[in-house]
């Protein structure tokens, strides 16, 4: 073994997941000379940021569905359906008791659209796992059913403009929390990770566990630091444009200086929420019962049963977290484009189990990562920006999307031969 | 899945029309639809209705939901529930040949709805589209006569998309060649979805460094993507925006200043008109007789076609009462949130 691959796997670091973060940076790198330097800029990478998170949200919840061999066809129509509900709610139901541009409206369109999500996969779970009904023909009835339903909601109308509130979950200058707070949120995650590497190691000292070499630990969090505080100059290195400032200026009766004024955007909420839900789906995947559950049954669910797991309700579950998803990303998607549209999610599920695939989850089950698939959803993102860039037109871009997932799968399929 | 549900409403929708026909007085006239998940079709359909009540004759119809095949036989069932006439909206503009052939052995009249089908003996009647893409273009033109222009084009797979762009470029072909317009960007949009148009507009954006100063997007879905990525960088407004369908977010959009114009088909014109002309054929006259008619060879195979073509509105800022003195949208949902003064019938 070199002294680099025995480094590496001193770190635990998972190499799958490595090869990923490479490949990403690969492509990145590749579109930014092709495209002259654009493609590596603050601001195309904080609207890669933003474009992508609707599709990973799901993605985070797609990996555990694939993880218990079954699949759900059902959430882009599902994502329609909820973002319909959702900008009635708030644009045509609420205003009738509490007027337009209420400060509650937001809230209360969002756990509406997130209740009803939950229903809407609980029904499809309960189906699912108690009927005995397969996944595929219950969730491509959902997905016939819930694209219908969406146009119900107003017969094909488009729901625009949404509140002002709802808006800021979908990004843009007013939907980004700004440089100092970006900063906050850096270093608090920052501190985070440095707190679980220490808690973890001293966990292992207690119950006896071979610990990492303190090189590794310290090279771990200090990847991590750097990259999350790097992450953050990047967005507060893109400022408002000018249109926007003007409009700032205007609202809060400042006059605009000669040089104009350097407003940083810092991270997008959208991106917040995205991260806040990979973060809270790993921890459940990884550090929770209900995860432990999840990969036994994907492993095998025979045994998984005959261990004493309640299997049908875990995967009831699980469907019930798939539709609460589908309500975040409707929110995110309806409040990105200030409309809801019955064709909203349209071909979104093929997006998100195309992620979650690329990022390494197995369709045979039992295998795959929350932090995997999201990575999957901005490498997917990046071939459809970067190629937008450079000139490439859609039905090119299919094309190689297309070869992408295959060649990305089949890589991964001879890498886990070897690694047997 | 969709095949055995398709087959239970097709067998549905075959006993209600059964007994619509037992009711047949005068003349018979047959709609095939394409699929009503659309809600524009719902207001064709209407006007059809009215139009042939109004001249006592009797309305049957069938929705193929999409799909080629059930259109087909739904032709033939139209067929044989004794249609003087038809009128077809196709899903497929050729794979619906033999059963435009079948009506046409029986000395069926059949009527192109909108869509083309490329049959010498079947008559065509549509917007013209490529008059919407000179309209769209046009109206852009006129707020911005020079500077970068972006095209946000329709889907790739649907034959509309391009020829509202090649109208769209006849327009802006002399001050393109002249230099004053640059194409500074152009992307189709899949599957005609707004949450796509906004991705390409926010890519051209970085690409131009925001130096864009006028958008021509080909509808009015389209169009809303197109301005939330404007929006999003402090540009919407300032930039003249083109659509068209006449959708209800793009009329408010129109009367805020957002976008410039939404060309607008009004599909009870249409209908009106298509209503007509099939009981104008059923009664006997031929394609030729009727009124307006032009020849059109236009099509892909370029056959020669009797047609008639209707010339759409564009809608912008000064006359949005003629959508609303229409009864196509109500003054509050065009004026919602509108300030005082800045649009005239908003007051």
């Amino acid at each position: 073994m070199t002294v680099l691959a025995r480094f590496v796997k001193a770190t635990e670091i998972d190499v799958r997941l490595l090869g990923m973060v490479g490949a990403l940076l690969l492509i990145w790198i590749a579109f930014h000379v092709l495209s002259g330097g654009l493609f590596l800029t603050p601001r195309n990478l904080w609207n890669l940021s933003v474009q992508s998170s609707s599709v990973a949200i799901m993605a985070t919840g797609m990996v555990l569905v694939i993880v218990t061999r079954n699949i759900d066809l059902s959430i882009g129509s599902m994502l329609g359906f909820l973002g319909m509900v959702m900008g009635v709610i708030q644009t045509d139901l609420i205003p009738k008791f509490l007027g337009f541009e209420h400060p509650a409206t937001w809230i209360l369109t969002l756990a509406a659209g997130l209740v009803l999500g939950v229903v809407l996969g609980a029904f499809q779970g309960f189906v699912i796992a108690y009927l005995g009904i397969p996944a595929f023909i219950v969730t491509l009835g959902g997905l016939l059913v819930w694209r219908g339903a969406a146009w119900w909601v107003t017969s094909g109308q488009t729901v625009a403009p949404l509140d002002d509130t709802f808006k800021l979950m979908g990004g843009g200058p007013e939907g980004a929390i700004g440089a100092a707070w970006s900063w906050v949120a850096g270093v608090t995650a920052c501190l985070a990770i440095v707190l679980l590497l220490a808690h973890r190691r001293s966990r292992r000292k207690a119950v006896r566990f071979p610990l990492r070499p303190m090189a590794a630990e310290v090279f771990l969090g200090g990847i991590a630091c750097a990259s999350i505080l790097g992450a953050v100059e990047i967005t507060n290195a893109y400022p408002w444009p000018i249109g926007a400032v003007r409009r700032y200026a205007e609202a809060h009766h400042v006059t605009l200086p000669d040089g104009g004024l350097f407003i940083a955007h810092g991270i997008a909420i959208p991106v917040l929420i995205a991260i806040g839900v990979g973060v809270a789906m790993t921890f459940l995947s990884t550090r929770t019962r209900f995860g432990r559950y999840v990969y036994a049954i994907g492993g095998n669910p025979e045994a998984a049963e005959l261990a004493g797991v309640n299997t049908r309700w875990v995967i009831m579950k699980i469907f019930m977290l798939m539709g609460l998803l589908a309500a975040i990303a409707g929110a995110v998607s309806i409040a990105r484009l200030d409309a809801a549209t019955n064709s909203e999610g349209t071909l979104a599920e093929l997006l998100v189990i195309a992620a979650a695939v690329i990022g390494g989850t197995s369709l045979s089950g039992g295998i795959g990562t929350v932090a995997g698939a999201m990575l999957g959803a901005v490498l997917m993102q990046s071939l459809q920006s970067g190629m937008v860039l450079l000139g490439v037109d859609t039905p090119l871009q299919s094309i190689v999307v297309g070869a992408v997932l295959v060649i990305a799968v089949g890589l991964d399929t001879v890498y886990r031969h070897k690694a047997q | 899945m969709r095949k055995v549900a398709t087959a239970l409403l097709a067998a549905a929708a075959l006993t209600l029309s059964f007994a619509a026909d037992a009711a047949a007085k005068g003349k018979i006239v047959g709609v095939s639809w394409s699929n009503f998940q659309e809600e524009r079709w719902k207001t064709d359909e209407a006007a059809i209705k009215a139009a042939i009540a109004a001249a006592g004759g009797t309305y049957i119809s069938a929705d193929a939901q999409s799909s080629v095949q059930k259109q087909l036989t739904d032709i033939e069932s139209l067929i044989a529930q004794g249609a003087n006439a038809l009128i077809v909206l196709a899903q497929d503009s050729s794979a619906i040949a033999p059963a435009v052939r079948k009506a046409v052995d029986e000395g069926i009249p059949v009527i192109g709805y909108d869509r083309l089908i490329e049959n010498p003996n079947a008559f065509y009647i549509t917007f013209d589209n490529k008059e919407v893409g000179r309209m769209q273009a046009r109206a852009v033109f006129a707020v911005k006569a020079t500077g970068n222009y972006a095209f946000i084009k329709g889907s790739s797979a649907d034959p509309n998309a391009d020829l509202l762009f090649a109208g769209q470029t006849e327009v802006l072909k002399d001050a393109i060649d002249a230099g004053r317009i640059k194409n500074a960007g152009e992307a189709y949009t899949d599957g005609w979805l707004p949450a796509n148009a906004q991705k390409n507009m926010e890519q051209i954006l970085t690409k131009n460094n925001n130096k864009i100063d006028a958008v021509v997007a080909s509808n009015d879905g389209t169009a809303g993507g197109a301005i939330a990525a404007l929006a999003a960088q402090g540009m919407a407004g300032a930039v003249p925006v083109s659509g068209q369908d006449g959708d209800h977010a793009a009329l408010n959009r129109v009367a805020l200043g957002t976008q410039t114009v939404s060309v607008w088909k009004d599909a009870r014109a249409l209908g009106n008109k298509a209503a007509e002309i099939a009981l104008l054929l059923a009664d006997g006259k031929t394609m030729s007789e009727v009124p307006g008619a032009v020849k059109f060879s236009g099509g892909p195979r370029k056959v020669e076609m009797n047609s008639l073509f209707l010339t759409p509105v564009p809608i912008t800022k000064n006359n949005l009462d003629v959508v609303i003195d229409a009864g196509w949208i109500r003054k509050e949902e065009v004026c919602q949130g509108v300030k005082p003064g800045t649009v005239k019938v908003c007051g």
